[in-house]
């Protein structure tokens, strides 16, 4: 896989949810050590196009080609068998098993007698990659805070050496240290050549990393940008017009800052 | 890289490091006191009743008394460690009383009337047992058909199924000089096995946790401690000679027991140390979660009651042998309760992603020493019901509260 080589290709795609089209006619692509950041407002479809990918939803119209050959994504076994790894917006960790058992869920080392010491091993390294704060590794999930559970899913994304990564909001909850370690890591998964989906509100984060910026509005595609691209020109798409209430809120600052 | 402190598990500064003995026993502590109960509920469930049940009736813990209740024990201990697969996927099966009815009877058909060889009617009631988890877990995977009322259903369909089997003679006898009638009747392991059994896990203990124990060290992980280790090995090789030897002064460890700890033994190794365990607490704990991840939760699922149907097959051939009959009566009554009430009892939660195979020992243990006991008393089968729906009552308001006070403790 070269860089540059388009590894993920989505046209059409839509998905409903009984009455509510929360996808419709997406298009997307995705090249090997490009990093595409994923934005719009809450309920645009960010997550559910995510978990399409990650074959969690069936797509209910259009096509997904992997590598050049149209793949159906079945199940999110299917999905992790190609090289597509997610870090979900809700996580999906068990809280009954510690991190250990959470990093390696799925794809346990020796099926038959687990290597507990090789895992665990394993388990430190990437989560030091990370600069996890976690003290142990064999706590149930359960007593970890927010922003380490959010560590473990990102770790644990990583596992798989996966050839596309998908972020849904990974650095929500995390300190300045840690974001900034993810912010590293993407690079660093983009310089391997590998493809990354960013899914964001900080527009911030994302102008730092992203190559692209893919703008969804209310189910349905809404402009490609880059970095380059003006805060109120991305405002404006996600929102839908150039008067918005960001845009009016900034008016009306200005207005009181120069009265 | 010899300093504790270097170890990668260690470097983080908040965490208290429980080293030696008295590290491990205020780790247990702690565990305790978060809601994490364990063994303990059991531990002080058998001092309780032995203590009142002796002074009631010393014959309660003469040593054959103990003896004859672990014969008693093996059958409901197999079927409730099906239970405990299905608990743990948040499941329940309601119909293992009248499967192991059901599987006695088809024994009593197969060889007594028919004449197949002992051991293809077995192998024929256990695969019957089969069939019907597989069609619990198609329909739970199918048609999101809670397992509660499947297995309802289930419990009368087989019902109905064994009755008609035995037809209207009601019950058939089996022969008494069968290797199987024995095996459920007088089969004691000779002095030197039992000794030997007793002796064997608190070696492998040290064996498998000294090996552990150098591995760790040398990928630079910390580890308890020879001292923890020894202290374990040594209190439990203690422990059960001396339940071998008081049971020697009478007649022995049955067979039969020592066949239910055999699969106790193999079901827990599956759960703890297999890539279908883990999956088998992760489907538990959260499934969502675990289909992403990749696992298939269906096939999981299948396993699990397909796992429950065969023991409690298995558990209503072991009844049988233990009574010389398949009867109309097998599997009834307090059969069910008995086996979800052991081990649920033995620590396993009814709210699933928790538990363990050694519940269903302990519990079961409880459970049957709770009705030997009030049999002693001569007590009627109505106040025995009653009081075993007490026991079951709270162990479940045990299972709550500690659930309660993990949750509080942040603790799954
Ligand atoms: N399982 C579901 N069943 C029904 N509707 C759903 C389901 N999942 C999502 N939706 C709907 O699809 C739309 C898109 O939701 P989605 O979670 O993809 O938004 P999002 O862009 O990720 O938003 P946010 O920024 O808040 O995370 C919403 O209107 C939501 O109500
Ligand atoms: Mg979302």
């Amino acid at each position: 896989m070269n860089k540059g080589d388009l590894i993920l290709k989505l046209r059409g795609v839509s998905k409903q949810f009984g009455a509510v089209t929360a996808l419709q006619d997406i298009e997307l692509d995705v090249h090997a050590g490009e990093v595409v950041a994923l934005v719009g407002d809450n309920g645009a479809g960010k997550s559910t196009l995510i978990k399409v990918l990650a074959g969690v939803h069936q797509p209910t119209a259009g096509t997904i080609e992997w590598c050049g050959q149209p793949v159906s994504l079945d199940s999110p076994g299917t999905a992790l068998e190609l090289g597509i790894a997610t870090v979900f917006q809700d996580l999906a960790l068990c809280e009954n098993l510690d991190v250990v058992s959470n990093l390696f869920l799925g794809h346990e080392i020796d099926p038959w007698a687990l290597d507990e010491v090789q895992m665990e091993v394993r388990a430190w390294t990437l989560l030091q990659e990370l600069a996890a704060r976690i003290p142990s590794v064999r706590e149930p999930i359960a007593s970890l805070s927010g922003g380490q559970r959010q560590t473990v899913a990102i770790a644990r994304s990583l596992l798989l050496d996966p050839k596309i990564i998908m972020l849904d909001e990974p650095t929500a909850a995390l300190g300045v240290a840690q974001t900034a370690e993810v912010l590293n890591l993407i690079e660093r998964v983009r310089d391997r050549g590998h493809g990354v989906i960013l899914i964001s509100h900080n527009m911030e984060d994302v102008r730092a990393v992203a190559d692209r910026i893919v703008v969804l509005r209310l189910g349905q595609n809404n402009g490609v940008f880059t970095n380059e691209t003006s805060h109120q020109e991305l405002v404006a798409a996600i929102t839908g017009a150039a008067e918005n209430s960001v845009s009016k809120r900034m008016a009306r600052k200005q207005e009181e800052a120069s009265a | 890289m010899s300093d504790a402190s270097q170890r990668l598990d260690r470097a983080d500064s908040r965490v208290r490091h429980d080293e030696g003995i008295a590290g491990a026993l205020r780790a247990l502590i702690d565990r305790v006191r978060s809601g994490d109960l364990g063994m303990l509920p059991v531990i002080v469930g058998l001092i309780v009743i032995s203590v009142v049940f002796s002074t009631l009736n010393p014959v309660f813990l003469a040593p054959n008394n103990l003896v004859n209740l672990l014969f008693d024990a093996a059958a409901i201990g197999l079927i409730s460690l099906g239970v405990v697969c299905v608990l743990l996927l948040g499941e329940i099966d309601l119909s293992i009383g009248s499967m192991s009815g059901l599987s006695s009877a088809l024994v009593g058909v197969l060889w007594v009337n028919t004449g197949v060889p002992v051991a293809l009617a077995i192998l024929g009631a256990v695969l019957a047992g089969m069939v019907v988890g597989l069609i619990y877990g198609f329909l739970r995977n199918k048609f999101e058909m809670p397992s509660f009322v499947a297995t309802l259903s289930g419990l009368l369909a087989l019902l109905g199924l064994q009755l008609y089997l035995l037809g209207s003679t009601g019950s058939i006898n089996l022969p008494y000089t069968s290797a199987l009638v024995k095996f459920g009747q007088i089969l004691i392991m000779p002095d030197w096995l039992s000794y030997l059994a007793a002796i064997l896990p608190g070696v492998l203990m040290v064996f498998f946790g000294l090996k552990t124990m150098a591995r760790r060290r040398a990928a630079n992980l910390s580890s308890a401690g020879r001292s923890v280790l020894f202290a374990k090995a040594g209190l439990l090789t203690a422990g059960l000679l001396f339940c071998v030897y008081y049971l020697n002064l009478g007649r022995g460890v049955p067979w039969m027991f020592g066949v239910f700890t055999l699969f106790v033994i193999a079901l827990d190794y599956a759960l703890r140390r297999t890539k279908w365990g883990r999956s088998m607490f992760a489907v538990g704990g959260n499934a969502e979660a675990a289909r992403r991840s990749g696992i298939s939760v269906q096939k999981i699922r299948l396993s699990a009651f397909a796992l429950c149907s065969s023991l409690a097959a298995l558990g209503g051939v072991f009844a049988a042998s233990r009574l010389a009959s398949a009867s109309q009566q097998a599997g009834t009554g307090d059969v069910n309760l008995n086996a979800i009430a052991a081990a649920v009892i033995g620590g396993t939660s009814l709210f699933g992603g928790r538990g363990s195979a050694w519940s269903a020992l302990l519990g079961v243990i409880v459970i049957q020493a709770i009705s030997n006991g009030l049999t002693l008393l001569n007590l009627s089968s109505s106040l025995r019901y009653m009081i075993t729906g007490a026991v079951l009552a709270i162990a479940v308001i045990v299972d709550s509260l500690a659930r309660r006070s993990r949750a509080r403790h942040g603790r799954a």
